[in-house]
């Protein structure tokens, strides 16, 4: 038996990646006390689960964030969430994950210990296990630090339908809360920006406040957690598969003082922010004040609001209406958000 | 938000819009926003549908990405791709393609050590942390990025940091607007846009002073409003101008006086007077070679002149063939009427500079645009 690695010290070297005696010591004493559960403990090559009845719901995702520690958050939860989220987003439990991390040598074991950490409290936290993991370790400037992929396999009964083809002429469009507060702090905490505040990620799991609002009774025809490109992306996603237009009301859209400042200083618009810890549903519209008062009541939903309607226009899929009556396209991001040179 | 939210008053913005709707009642106000920034703005707001129809808002050549020449571009593309070579640029000049598409953003994924950053002194900062490499600066921009370019030069000067380059292409506003309002000074292109009034920029003011563009109303006789950036800002400024235009003066007025003084900020006047020096001439995309019209680094700096060090070309470079991009900055028509807008030019794929630039008066027609009803 080698001595124990040295976590307060000690760096990733290539022998970690090796697949030998250091592989099993990193996964034994970094990850494994973290994640522990009946289905991993017996590291087998595969996990083997009995699932309850449904239909199965599976959703994979690649995180590679920089900063990999940012205010409210890290890469390891933010890897959780993203993927209890897309699971839930479906109307489905989210039960079991598998985690894939590639890792930079010459990466701290106490760097990798504090995310798996933070990823051990993401998976209690969220009700769910991770029961199939893997490591390996690329050449220094092979990767940066740290990449986590993710998986998460949920169910969902027969009785609830939602998808992004779901969205009807007349239905109610709801936010959960502040939008863009994710983008903004992971902006914000880019140290070249040089930008202090007190900004938050949002980055949290929802599939308690998915299961609270499934739970009063009122049909969801959509629902989408707006991360990559914001709200205004994933209304132009659903309103494009659901051959529907959507119309927002710019001044009910929660979002936080910090975050605008933030997008006014920097010439980018906070629609596009990420959200790691936001949903946006569609239901009909009779149902919205119920829906609405459901998600109110759960503190993940407190700041939950209606922002818009969906409309028949098919050719302009995303329109926002400003209070005094202007109104503008709200197109799909091309490429990243470009800070303007004035 | 301060200095924000009253900006945005609806209650206020409707009650400019009645004001604009009973004074614009002449037959036709064509009215030019000089500023890329303020192109973006009126349709962010979606204002321009708000405005009654005498009122037609021209966009101007006041976006530093779009004016750029692609010999520039080429020239940046070829400097990012020497070996050795650690090239920053605003990442807005990222996407801006050059000949054959090659653009900085594709010279990074061929290789070449392309970083995006937010000030020039992170520039100098890299220069620092790299002194085996030289860090070129793309240097862009009116006289609003033109101060933090000087700042950037006297810190890389004091502190010796000899592996600091600024590639400058740094532009003026004055001789531009000339351009605009003065065919005969236009080198020959003719067809410059017959307009009324200026809405003048505002961030440009804020450094060179509204008494930079006396030349405008003496020569011209044409009204011009500095403006700021918020829609309240934008409606005072507009009917500013249907009221000189229906009075018959040409005044130079200052809307954003909250931010622009007569004399502008002397210190950023002062450290530009030292870093730079005016150059003969310069080209613009849509207007050729304008005299007098951009910066140089003066000759105490000149160790740092990326254009001197690596021997900079402008090989003869053409626009796409069906780019209209120089007829857009001109004024002379509005981005719509481009047979490729839309179409083959879309911000993905943009053919010409005015669609990459979120400035741009392509991109912001293209993002914004479409909504011909007014408040549908």
């Amino acid at each position: 038996m080698s001595r124990r690695l040295d976590i307060e010290h000690g760096v990733v070297d290539l022998s970690f990646g090796a697949g030998g005696v250091a592989s099993a010591q990193l996964t034994r004493e970094v990850f494994a006390p973290q994640f522990s559960n009946p289905i991993l403990d017996r590291m087998e090559d595969g996990a083997v689960i009995d699932m309850p009845p449904g239909r199965l719901v599976v959703s994979t995702d690649s995180h590679v964030i920089s900063p990999i520690f940012f205010p409210a958050g890290d890469i390891g939860s933010l890897a959780i969430h993203g993927s209890v989220n897309d699971v839930s987003m479906m109307g489905a439990t989210p039960l079991h994950m598998s985690v894939g991390f590639i890792i930079e040598e010459g990466v701290s074991f106490s760097m990798l210990k504090r995310i798996a950490t933070s990823m051990g409290a993401a998976v209690r936290d969220a009700g769910v296990s991770i029961v199939a993991a893997d490591t390996k370790v690329v050449k220094k400037g092979e990767a940066d630090q740290l990449y986590i992929t993710s998986t998460c396999i949920g169910v969902v009964p027969e009785t609830i339908q939602i998808g992004a083809d779901r969205a009807r002429e007349g239905d109610s469009v709801i936010v959960s809360g502040f939008i863009g507060d994710h983008g903004a702090a992971v902006l914000a905490s880019r140290e070249s920006l040089g930008l202090k505040g007190d900004l938050k990620s949002d980055s949290q799991s929802l599939n308690d406040l998915v299961a609270a609002m499934l739970a009063c009774g009122v049909e969801i025809h959509c629902m989408r957690d707006p991360t990559r490109g914001g709200l205004a992306t994933s209304l132009n996603e659903l309103a494009t598969s659901s051959g529907v237009g959507i119309e927002i009301e710019e001044q009910a859209i929660p979002v936080r003082e910090g975050v605008r400042a933030v997008s006014e200083l920097l010439g980018l618009d906070s629609l596009y922010f990420a959200c790691e810890g936001r949903l946006v549903a569609i239901c009909p519209a009779e149902s919205a004040d119920a829906l609405l008062a459901c998600m109110q009541r759960h503190p993940k939903g407190e700041h939950a609001a209606i922002i818009g309607k969906v409309t028949g226009r098919r050719d302009m899929p995303l329109i926002l209406h400003s209070a005094f009556g202007g109104s503008r396209i709200v197109s799909i991001l091309t490429g990243d958000q470009m800070p303007r040179i004035c | 938000m301060k200095y924000i939210d009253e900006y945005r008053d609806s209650r206020v913005i409707r009650s400019l819009l009645r004001q604009i709707s009973r004074e614009a009642t002449g037959e036709s106000y064509r009215l030019m926003e000089f500023c890329g920034g303020h192109t973006h703005a009126f349709y962010r707001y979606g204002l321009i549908p708000l405005l009654p129809g005498s009122v037609e808002m021209v966009h101007g050549p006041g976006c530093p990405v779009c004016v750029l020449p692609i010999s520039r571009i080429d020239a940046a593309v070829a400097l990012a791709a020497k070996a050795g070579v650690i090239f920053c640029s605003y990442g807005d000049m990222l996407r801006v393609p050059g000949s054959d598409s090659r653009s900085l953003l594709k010279a990074k994924a061929d290789g070449a050590d392309v970083r995006m950053i937010y000030s020039p002194l992170d520039a100098v900062k890299i220069a620092e942390q790299n002194r085996d490499a030289q860090v070129v600066f793309f240097a862009v921009g009116f006289e609003t990025t033109a101060p933090a370019t000087a700042l950037a030069l006297k810190l890389a000067k004091q502190r010796n940091v000899e592996n600091f380059q600024v590639f400058c292409n740094h532009v003026l506003t004055p001789p531009a607007m000339q351009a605009i309002l003065d065919p005969s000074d236009d080198g020959g292109l003719g067809n410059i846009s017959a307009i009324d009034g200026i809405v003048g920029p505002g961030h440009v003011s804020a450094i060179i002073g509204s008494s930079a563009y006396a030349f405008v109303a003496e020569k011209s006789q044409i009204p011009l409003v500095i403006s700021g950036f918020e829609p309240v800002d934008l409606l005072e400024s507009v009917l500013g101008l249907v009221r000189q235009i229906n009075e018959g003066r040409a005044e130079i007025e200052n809307q954003y006086t909250r931010v622009v003084k007569d004399e502008g900020n002397r210190e950023a006047i002062r450290l530009m007077d030292e870093v730079f020096e005016l150059r003969g001439s310069f080209e613009w995309r849509g207007f050729g070679m304008l005299a007098d019209s951009a910066q140089k680094l003066a000759p105490a700096y000149a160790a740092f002149d990326a254009e001197q060090k690596f021997q900079v070309s402008y090989p003869e470079a053409v626009d796409h063939k069906a780019c209209r991009c120089a007829d857009v900055l001109r004024g002379l028509i509005q981005p719509e009427q481009c047979s490729v807008f839309g179409k083959a030019c879309i911000p993905e794929n943009p053919l010409g500079a005015c669609m990459v630039s979120s400035e741009g008066a392509c991109a912001a027609a293209y993002s914004y645009g479409g909504l011909v009803e007014a408040g549908s």
